[in-house]
């Protein structure tokens, strides 16, 4: 997209004059750096509950975050109204930070060739709301006929399109359109007057609406959904203590998002706080283990043609035959680190600082048969589906819940298993990692990830890998 | 933009969504500015200051709903959002449950409950990086061994709450709140671990000294330093208040009306009989002057009020907004919460489990091999079927002292039988937030371990 056709030009008559403006008065202080992060958000979401269409809306959120860097002092305002008076009053707000002579001159801003990541020509955001409720009520009726036992069904269809715009006083100049969507079904089951299980699934990523028509239908989500659900009835209680542990191909990945990922992030390794601190070069995962991070991979959840800070997305590898080789780097932490931007630096909105985070983060594709992998083992658990993770930087204990495994007895998985935590320590877990699958797969998209109190969209990937020794949390 | 001008902006907009064909509307005007400074390392690592706005729609036509919210409060932005929300209200489906409060359900509570403090208004940012400052030194000062830190946080928000809807109710509140946080890093050897501690009230003047929050941050870094991974066991487990809290976020789950008619909680259907032991009372009172989850009324102008949810062991009631009333068969409890957009969910006042006499000292006393719960991670609780499994880190009981660090292990249950084996209740009950625990100490689970 060019600058001139932008909204941020053509609807709030922004120039390229008044973009420089903006930078001066924010380098009016002094200081090392100023950035302009504008965003315009179009939002919507349909629910259904009980088969009924019971919630839809629609919003929109507007502004600008202005930001100063001084050394390793960062100065931040934002304003959620567009006019030029507020948006030079965020600028002198954030010049605050520094204190020194101001930089005079012009920025000249250039606007550099971008991926073109997710050709979206009309992003489900700009459907009509007649076609989009139909995808809720469509799970309804799939995860309700899947099993008669299925007997409470939730879908939750949402979508957005960002526009945004980032101009540096390094000259840079980036504009990007993010269309996201995003399907979610939940369903009940229970037999025999017994406690209803749950089962959950959903997908989706930076697509058009035809994404959900054709490739993943609201049948595909609302059958895994159901499926889980009905296979949980069956349960019993999970092992306490260490086991081996085989993780299932796709969403199991959130294991490297929590286990190295989070570690990985330079600002804490800037800080000498996290447990991968000072260890690029040192061994840390089986030699079987390559971990990459990448940006680029078209369409996907997690995926940016360029970061929120300007920077065009790159594949980085974090981890190559066991050995950690880099952190991501977001504008701060790689001045400060002598390095070069990753492409990593992202924000939840306008009225946030931007720090290191990932973006689709995988383990790659092994030479293993996945069936061999499971017949391997003569007792263990089998993990192919997760809920949420978390993790402690700096002891590098992190944790994540099965929320579908198995039991795995003389090679076979047998019985299925109540939700169960397994922990794990980020710079021991992957050594144990004894096996991978040649089957990678990325999960469906459906990955938020939490820091600072900043959520934004990622996607993770794994193929089957058996750990030959985990903790796992046991349910009684 | 004054308070004044934003109310009537609120009652403005449901006139404009009737006007537009809407039978019902309500309103929320949110306004805030917020201020944050951090410092790291003894230097002031970042500053961040702003103010934002908001409104939220939500009509019913009929029995049929459509909410929109814009931060686009222009001329053009606000007939956006009218015509945004009777446009949705199309593609939803009748439900005979869908409505507002009845009108004598509404009010508001009257008198001060001092949920805003004029002094952050005026407060110099100057003091307030100093507060940080201080915080931040007295927990690098307190031992050789807390040698870096991922720094301390000072920060402030002041804010007014309007809401307004077409059975006319209309009401308004200002509420402010500050923090200091901090977190140090301890080293020694090969292990490192880092914790944090924080103060937090309605003014400036409600803080707690920084030196002592500082302090006591580092104490509690320090105390991780050297853990161990224990066997696999099934011991009495204490949890401190920190962690005690996040069960009654477990409850808070359990109890919440909208899980109940669904059948999404172990909960639902048990009113009236007993799911706790004895010493356990579990109180929500939106009503108590200057805490954090206090307000003259809910997000949907119901007065806030004190529900008994668990009385000594016995499920007493949910936590409910006029639709999941409806659902149930029951009044609402005044529990209805919301952002700007969509409809009214369920939040909680101030919740909180009654304290008891003992101190946490005597409750550790009495244990000669057990987990003090220090630190819990990850998302390991199903409140369908309560079954628990988190990973936790913390101290080891042995003897009935505190004798060393823990970590790098999980506690497994069910919230089913946690609760009936709640043994022992401190007297240690204080807010730091809307959910406050003493301590607790339940008689087994399971820790996962070597």
């Amino acid at each position: 997209m060019r600058f001139s056709e932008s909204i941020f030009a053509t609807r709030f008559g922004i120039g390229r004059g008044d973009l420089e403006n903006y930078l001066g008065e924010a380098l009016s202080q002094g200081g090392d750096y100023a950035d302009l992060y504008f965003e315009y958000l179009l939002t919507s979401s349909i629910g259904i509950d009980e088969s009924m269409v019971k919630s839809a809306a629609q919003g929109v959120s507007m502004g600008v975050g202005v930001r100063v860097i001084a050394g390793e002092r960062t100065g931040y305002a934002y304003s959620d109204d567009l006019a030029p008076e507020k948006i030079r009053k965020a600028a002198r707000v954030a010049a605050h930070i520094a204190a020194g002579p101001g930089r005079t001159g012009s920025f000249d801003l250039n606007e550099g060739v971008a991926h073109n990541l997710y050709p979206v020509l009309t992003a489900p955001t700009e459907t009509a709301f007649s076609e989009r409720v139909e995808l809720v009520k469509r799970a309804d009726r799939a995860a309700r006929a899947y099993d008669p036992r299925v007997f409470q069904v939730q879908a939750m269809y949402a979508d957005n399109l960002r526009y945004t715009m980032v101009a540096t006083s390094d000259g840079v100049l980036a504009l990007d359109r993010q269309p996201l969507a995003r399907m979610s079904v939940w369903a009940l089951a229970r037999q025999n007057g017994e406690a209803p299980q749950r089962g959950h699934s959903g997908g989706g990523g930076r697509v058009e609406l035809g994404y959900f028509l054709n490739q993943k239908t609201p049948e595909h989500f609302a059958g895994e959904a159901a499926r889980e659900a009905v296979a949980m009835l069956d349960a019993v209680d999970a092992p306490a203590g260490e086991t081996t542990v085989v993780l299932g191909p796709g969403w199991p990945g959130i294991l490297l998002h929590e286990a190295v990922g989070h570690g990985l992030e330079a600002d804490f390794n800037r800080k000498g706080v996290s447990a991968f601190s000072g260890r690029i070069g040192q061994k840390v995962a089986s030699e079987l283990c390559t971990v990459v991070d990448d940006g680029t991979l078209s369409g996907r959840r997690g995926s940016l043609n360029v970061d929120d800070e300007g920077q065009p997305t790159r594949r980085n590898v974090l981890i190559e035959n066991g050995v950690l080789r880099g952190y991501l780097q977001d504008r701060l932490s790689s001045t400060l680190m002598h390095a070069e931007s990753t492409g990593s630096g992202r924000r939840e909105s306008y009225a946030h600082i931007p720090m290191p985070r990932m973006t689709n983060t995988f383990m790659l594709a092994g030479e293993s048969d996945p069936e061999e992998i499971v017949r391997s083992v003569p007792k263990g658990l089998y993990c192919a589906n997760f809920g949420g993770g978390q993790v402690d930087i700096t002891s590098g204990n992190f944790v994540f819940s099965a929320s579908e495994s198995y039991l795995i007895e003389d090679g076979k998985l047998t019985r299925p298993v109540r939700n169960a935590t397994l922990i794990g320590n980020g710079p021991e877990a992957l050594k144990y990692v004894s096996m991978v699958g040649n089957d990678l797969r990325l999960d469906e998209g459906i990955g938020t990830c939490g820091k600072e109190g900043q959520s934004v969209p990622v996607g993770v990937g794994i193929p089957t890998i058996k750990i030959d020794r985990m903790t796992v949390g046991g349910t009684a | 933009m004054s308070g004044n001008h934003l109310s009537l902006l609120a009652r403005d907009l449901v006139e404009r969504a009737l006007k537009a064909g809407a039978s019902d509307a309500e309103c929320t005007i949110a306004e805030g500015e917020e201020f944050t400074a951090n410092v790291r390392m003894r230097e002031v690592e970042s500053l961040k200051e702003a103010g934002s706005r908001g409104a939220g729609l939500r009509i019913m036509k009929g029995r049929k709903t459509g909410s929109s919210y814009t931060s686009d409060l222009s001329r053009e932005g606000i007939e956006k959002l009218v015509a945004s929300a009777v446009e949705l209200a199309e593609i939803t489906t009748e439900d005979p449950h869908a409505g507002l409060p009845d009108p004598e359900e509404m009010g508001s509570i009257d008198g001060d409950l001092k949920l805003y403090s004029a002094d952050l208004e005026t407060l110099e940012p100057e003091r307030k990086i100093a507060s940080a400052r201080c915080a931040e030194e007295a927990a690098l000062a307190f031992d050789p061994r807390i040698s870096n830190s991922e720094g301390a946080s000072f920060s402030n928000h002041v804010g007014r709450h309007i809401f307004a809807n077409s059975r006319g109710f209309a009401g308004e509140y200002r509420s402010s709140y500050c923090s200091l946080s901090v977190s140090p890093v301890a080293r020694e050897g090969e292990s490192m671990e880092r914790d944090y501690w924080y103060t937090i009230d309605r003014g400036f003047a409600g803080l707690e000294p920084p030196e002592e929050v500082g302090r006591t941050a580092a104490r509690r870094a320090l105390r991780r330093l050297n853990a161990v991974k224990v066997p696999t066991q099934k011991v009495p487990v204490v949890f401190e208040p920190r962690t005690a809290r996040t069960l009654l976020d477990n409850l808070f789950e359990a109890v919440h009306g909208m899980s109940v008619y669904r059948h999404e909680s172990f909960l639902a259907g048990k009113l009236g009989e007993k799911v706790a032991s004895e010493h356990v009372t579990v109180i929500d009172d939106g009503t108590i002057p200057g805490l954090f989850g206090t307000s003259p009324f809910d997000d949907e102008g119901v007065p806030s009020r004190r529900t008994v949810v668990i009385d000594r062991g016995v499920l007493k009631s949910y936590l409910l907004n006029s639709y999941a009333a409806r659902k149930l068969g029951l009044k609402t409890t005044g529990n209805a919460a919301r952002g700007l957009a969509g409809n009214a969910g369920i939040g909680h006042g101030n919740l909180y489990l009654e304290k008891g006499v003992q101190t946490a000292e005597q409750i550790v006393a009495g244990i000669s091999n057990g987990f003090y719960v220090t630190e819990l991670i990850g998302f390991g609780v199903n409140v369908v079927t309560g079954d628990y499994s988190r990973g936790a880190a913390g101290l080891w009981i042995r003897d009935g002292e505190l004798a060393f660090a823990v970590s790098e292990v999980t506690i497994a249950g069910n919230l089913k039988d946690m609760l009936p084996n709640l043994e022992a209740v401190g007297a240690d009950l204080e807010f730091r937030g809307s959910v406050a625990s003493p301590t607790l100490k339940i008689g087994e689970m399971t820790v996962g371990g070597k």
